[in-house]
């Protein structure tokens, strides 16, 4: 059985004493390790991230049993629910002011795509204001399509390169959602 | 005690110390600009903003407001330390004889006299229009 407290080591070269591998390796595996999240529940996916954290599905298996609500310390804002216009420039605020490196998981039809909210009033998903990492569908999905969502975001954050948020093609891409 | 005549000499450890203090924070604040990132990250206005809650700052927390609230905080302020220094008096009262109490009432007095001062000049009500 494997042991559910280790993490399996970054591929590398090992001898006995010693492992030699990258540094972005390591640090990706860190990362991935220890995801901070930041919950913006704004309906029913709310509620579904809430059975995630609890006892049966357990999202701090994953090293995320520490939720954020200060964006400054998060690194993965988890948007669940439907986001309303008005609500549109408060998602983009607390994005903007989250640290270097940050994640976006767009959970739910309502935050992927507006889902059945055909209106007006309501913002055809959060892309509209920030940039998405990883889209989970559902309405609402179940806290299983949340952790594989959540896993997906791992597996970027594992293999992300350190000089990443430092290129110009991702100063670009904020550059397109008004963060200069 | 012996009577030790200290010289300038004897001081030199604490100018050692200061030295060490102020060369410390000296020489970090130099130091961070050459071991931090030559490469800058995103920073703006809206990143560097106070609150985390999303919501746009409406108006500034530093504005004029009534001087009848400093007046009230700091009359309360004053007689409440003046029952402050009650307490150790009535703990020892059995203790004391005549001298003290009379000791106590003039404190009192002098307090009471403040507080006539405060009502004679009007400090207290709060709806007179100017």
């Amino acid at each position: 059985m494997p042991l559910y407290t280790q993490v399996e080591p970054p591929e590398g070269y090992s001898a006995p004493g010693f492992f030699a591998t990258t540094l972005d390796q390591v640090v990706g595996l860190a990362r991935k390790n220890s995801i901070w999240p930041l919950p913006f529940a704004t309906s029913c996916c709310g509620i579904e991230f809430m059975a995630t954290m609890g006892a049966n599905y357990d999202l701090g298996r994953f090293g995320s049993e520490r939720l954020s609500f200060s964006p400054r310390q998060a690194d993965l804002l988890m948007v669940m629910g439907t986001i309303a216009k008005k609500m549109g420039p408060i998602v983009h605020q607390v994005y903007e002011q989250m640290a270097e490196p940050r994640w976006v998981i767009a959970v739910g039809a309502c935050a992927s795509s507006g889902g059945i909210f055909d209106t007006y009033s309501v913002l055809q998903g959060i892309d509209k204001v920030v940039p998405v990492d990883v889209y989970v569908p559902g309405c609402p999905p179940r806290p299983e399509q949340i952790i594989d969502g959540f896993m997906k975001i791992q597996e970027l954050v594992g293999n992300e390169s350190l000089r990443r948020r430092y290129s110009p093609e991702y100063r670009a891409l904020l550059g397109k959602y008004g963060i200069k | 005690m012996t009577d030790k005549i200290y010289l300038p000499a004897d001081y030199v450890p604490v100018l050692i110390q200061s030295l060490v203090a102020f060369g410390f924070v000296a020489v970090t604040m130099f130091a961070t600009h050459f071991i931090s990132s030559k490469r800058k990250r995103i920073r703006t206005l809206r990143k560097d903003e106070n609150f985390e809650c999303g919501i746009d700052i409406q108006g500034n927390a530093r504005f004029p407001f009534s001087v009848k609230y400093f007046l009230v905080a700091i009359l309360f302020v004053l007689f409440d330390v003046e029952i402050i220094f009650f307490y150790p008096w009535a703990i020892n009262f059995l203790e004391m004889g005549w001298f003290e109490f009379f000791e106590m009432l003039m404190f009192i007095a002098l307090f009471l006299f403040g507080f006539y001062y405060i009502l004679a000049k009007g400090a207290l009500e709060w709806n007179k229009d100017e």
